[in-house]
């Protein structure tokens, strides 16, 4: 898993139907500043720093709905410590 | 997923009957403001995506959870057409 | 999956049980131009419906079930199998029609 920032959204109205309903974000990744599309399953916003989850594990996060997902906003950081 | 635009397809014959009746799509990856990146990877197309249209790529097992895709050897599908990125900064 | 060309045959007589009676093919990873990129990968061939060759364009998984599932049961210890035989690529010319490569 790793930390990024939320900067934005992606719209797609043609979409495989398992994605029906779910929201799109555009992600920031910490490490490296690379833009990611990762589908959100916390109610994840713009501005808000969060957790990935990355792999075929990420689509676990949509249990028992198969969602074909290779990365997963499965945490919004309160804080951390260091920060 | 990987933001990614459509440039080219894959006429195959011979190949793994699971794959039979698949459009095979050849995807370049792009950045948020659509600039062309490195690489490229083929992609089975689940939505009817066509040439230069900007898609979304699901890459590795995850790609075998989009529908059409199940059980089948598909470790890059092609999940959605781009209508638009918004960017909050 | 990725392109590639198959530049060499391998031949192992001591190998996995679940490799038996598969061609192992030493294949040139090539961009939608056809240029060599990266290093020469293994994988094994997909079997009689496919039956790659030496000079053939292929199409490679490289994703764990999907190879393993193309060369035999599921949790066949393979990470790359060849899953078509390339007849043809057609690319998107950058201003109009399409050009086929």
């Amino acid at each position: 898993m790793y930390l990024g920032d939320v900067i934005g959204r992606v719209v797609a109205t043609a979409k495989n139907e398992t994605l029906e309903g779910r929201t799109l974000l555009l992600v920031r990744r910490r490490a490296d500043g690379r833009a990611v599309v990762a589908i959100d399953a916390v109610g994840a916003g713009a501005g808000e720093r969060v957790y990935v989850c990355r792999g075929r594990e990420s689509s676990f996060a949509f249990l028992p709905d198969p969602a074909p997902s290779d990365a997963t906003v499965v945490g919004i950081v309160d804080r951390m410590d260091p920060s | 997923m990987q933001l990614a635009r459509v440039i080219g397809t894959v006429v195959a014959t011979r190949k793994d009957a699971r794959l039979e009746g698949k459009k095979l799509l050849i995807c370049r990856p792009v950045d948020v403001d659509g600039g062309d990146e490195a690489g490229y990877v083929v992609a089975v197309d689940t939505v009817s995506a066509g040439y230069r249209e900007t898609v979304l790529v699901v890459q590795g097992s995850s790609a075998r959870m989009s529908s059409g895709c199940e059980d089948r050897p598909v470790d890059a599908a092609i999940v959605g057409i781009v209508d638009a990125v918004s960017r909050d900064s | 999956m990725i392109l590639g060309r198959v530049v060499g045959t391998v031949v192992a007589t001591r190998k996995h049980a679940s490799h038996e009676g598969r061609k192992v093919l030493t294949v040139q990873p090539i961009g939608p131009d056809g240029a060599a990129s990266g290093d020469p990968v293994l994988a094994l061939d997909g079997g009689p419906g496919v039956d790659a060759g030496m000079g053939d364009r292929v199409l490679v998984v490289q994703e764990g079930w999907s190879a393993a599932t193309t060369v035999g049961p599921e949790g066949t210890p393979v990470d790359a199998a060849i899953v078509g035989v390339i007849d043809a690529i057609e690319l998107a010319a950058l201003e109009e029609g399409a050009a086929t490569a």
